[in-house]
């Protein structure tokens, strides 16, 4: 992974981020040493690293960046879907594979116009990306591999709204009238989008022979979409270690496999973009 | 009483009671016992409260956390019949994936009551006495139509509570956020059942909309209307979230 690369590709998504990194010299002297050591660039932590010391702060609280953030998702996942549904992979597939990846489809195009409406309501300028990566794309030979995608994809959606929820939350904004369906509450309209990815998710899971929840032991459980700050086989909430007997309640002990999938985990927006950055291109 | 003898009568000293001649005394333990082991089959009843009455989910923050802990609880018990009594006719595989629920919905429910005390620093509402008079559980299209009509109704619960959490409470987001963590898995356990039912149904057409890709949404006073067919006490959410 070429790290000015994904600086490049990050642009398309963000156009400021040349500001931002340029007005953050720090970041800039960290990358020395980081060059040094380049092997490590294509580390996720990496990159989650200095894109948390690049984000840090920034644009707290504006929800033309929150939507924004959330449209490159939508984008990346329609797009994805739709290079699934013109592949020759999915023209051999059946028919009720073909019927799941096209309502899960309609939904992210969906979601798309959505959010591009959310943006300009609230005073912005909705997004684009190149879209998901021909070259990443070109190597899913096989739908089975394309359904590999589609759940890291799914799965990712899911942890970045939840991930951004306090921060609809702390905007203090009830209604948004945006074109089509009018007056909405952007967090309530978050949330209802935040479960259809989990839909999506657990479908795909289950089409690939997987638990529809995360319990950890999943082929692709161990990958980084997974990990993270608080990563997926997180065992505690708000305090309380679930497995520890007696945790939360006296004579019941649980499994760490049933506690770690009883509850999804967020990523942070720098995670995130560690993530999906390297999946956006032309 | 019956709880703090059960708790004390644990372990070693029960075997003693069950090694040991019945004498008088030991009877009483023994007696005791069952009557705790009895009122632990019927966790999830209603306390010994001298009225059932109604059952205020309050407001403020902590009325969303009680009301999601309503409806925990409410999930807890279905699954755990689910579990203890299994469909005759569950195919493969079913049954350890509804075990695997049933440990997520516990899990929910006892987190809430902990968070309740412990986080939000009030009173959890009392045990819920589930009514399930009208499931069949021997019958797994009645389970599995039951379980879609929770989980949907969870998600659309959650859906519409997150909105409800306000942000003024130095907890609020905090609140917010383990609420969308348990969400999303109610979400794939309904997306789950769906399939089950309905190959293919996980985010059909009737549950989420084509046009705009959103999922349902449901207030409070809506959702406990749905719910309150399958609980014993009358619960009143008409103050959730204000």
């Amino acid at each position: 992974m070429n790290f000015l690369n994904i600086i490049n590709q990050l642009a398309e998504v963000d156009s400021d981020v040349f500001d931002r990194l340029d007005s953050r010299r720090a970041v800039f002297s960290s990358l020395g040493t980081v060059a040094k050591r380049s092997a490590l660039a294509a580390t996720p932590a990496l990159l989650a690293s200095f894109f948390q010391k690049a984000y840090a702060g920034s644009n707290a609280g504006d929800p033309v960046e929150i939507f924004n953030y959330a449209l490159t998702l939508e984008l990346l996942e329609a797009d994805f879907y739709n290079k699934v549904i013109a592949s020759s992979q999915f023209a051999g597939t059946n028919s009720a594979n073909q019927a799941a990846i096209r309502q899960i489809y309609k939904h992210e195009a969906a979601h798309v116009t959505l959010l591009q409406n959310v943006v300009r309501a609230v005073g912005g300028t909705p997004t684009t990306i190149p879209g998901f990566s021909t070259a990443v794309f070109s190597t899913l030979t096989t739908f089975a591999a394309q359904l590999q995608v589609a759940q890291l994809l799914e799965d990712t959606g899911v942890r970045a709204y939840k991930g951004r929820a306090a921060d609809i939350q702390a905007l203090g904004v009830n209604s948004v009238t945006v074109s089509g369906p009018g007056a909405i509450n952007p967090l309530e309209s978050a949330l209802r989008i935040h479960s259809v990815e989990a839909r999506h998710a657990a479908h795909i899971r289950y089409m690939r022979g997987q638990t529809p929840w995360i319990s950890g032991n999943g082929d692709l459980d161990s990958q980084a979409y997974y990990q993270g700050n608080t990563p997926e086989s997180n065992v505690t909430q708000a305090g309380y270690n679930l497995t520890t007997a007696g945790t939360p309640t006296p004579g019941v002990t649980y499994s760490a496999t049933d506690a770690a999938a009883s509850f999804d985990e967020i990523l942070t927006k720098s995670e995130v973009l560690a993530l999906a950055t390297p999946l956006i291109g032309a | 009483m019956s709880t703090n003898l059960l708790s004390q009568t644990t372990g070693r000293d029960q075997d003693q009671v069950l090694y040991t001649p019945i004498k008088r005394r030991s009877f009483f333990m023994y007696a005791g016992a069952t009557a705790g082991a009895t009122a632990l089959v019927l966790a999830g009843c209603s306390k010994s409260d001298s009225s059932p009455g109604m059952v205020s989910l309050g407001n403020g923050n902590l009325s969303v956390l009680n009301y999601a802990y309503a409806l925990e609880q409410l999930e807890a018990a279905f699954y755990a019949q689910v579990v203890k009594s299994p469909a005759t006719d569950f195919q493969t595989g079913e049954l350890a994936y509804f075990t695997q629920v049933a440990a997520h919905e516990a899990i929910h429910r006892d987190f809430l009551k902990a968070a309740i005390i412990n986080v939000a620093k009030g009173t959890p509402i009392q045990d819920l006495t589930p009514n399930f008079a009208n499931i069949n559980f021997a019958s797994r299209a009645s389970v599995l139509g039951t379980a879609k009509a929770f989980e949907d109704l969870g998600v659309a619960a959650y859906n519409g509570a997150g909105k409800l959490i306000s942000a003024s409470d130095p907890n609020g987001a905090t609140y917010l956020t383990v609420a969308g963590k348990i969400v999303s898995v109610e979400a794939r356990h309904a997306a789950y059942v769906r399939d089950l039912l309905s190959a293919g149904s996980f985010a059909d057409d009737q549950q989420v909309d084509p046009t705009y890709g959103l999922d349902k949404t449901m207030t409070p006073a809506d959702v406990i209307a749905v719910a309150q067919s399958y609980i014993v006490q009358k619960i009143d959410a008409s103050s959730v979230g204000k």
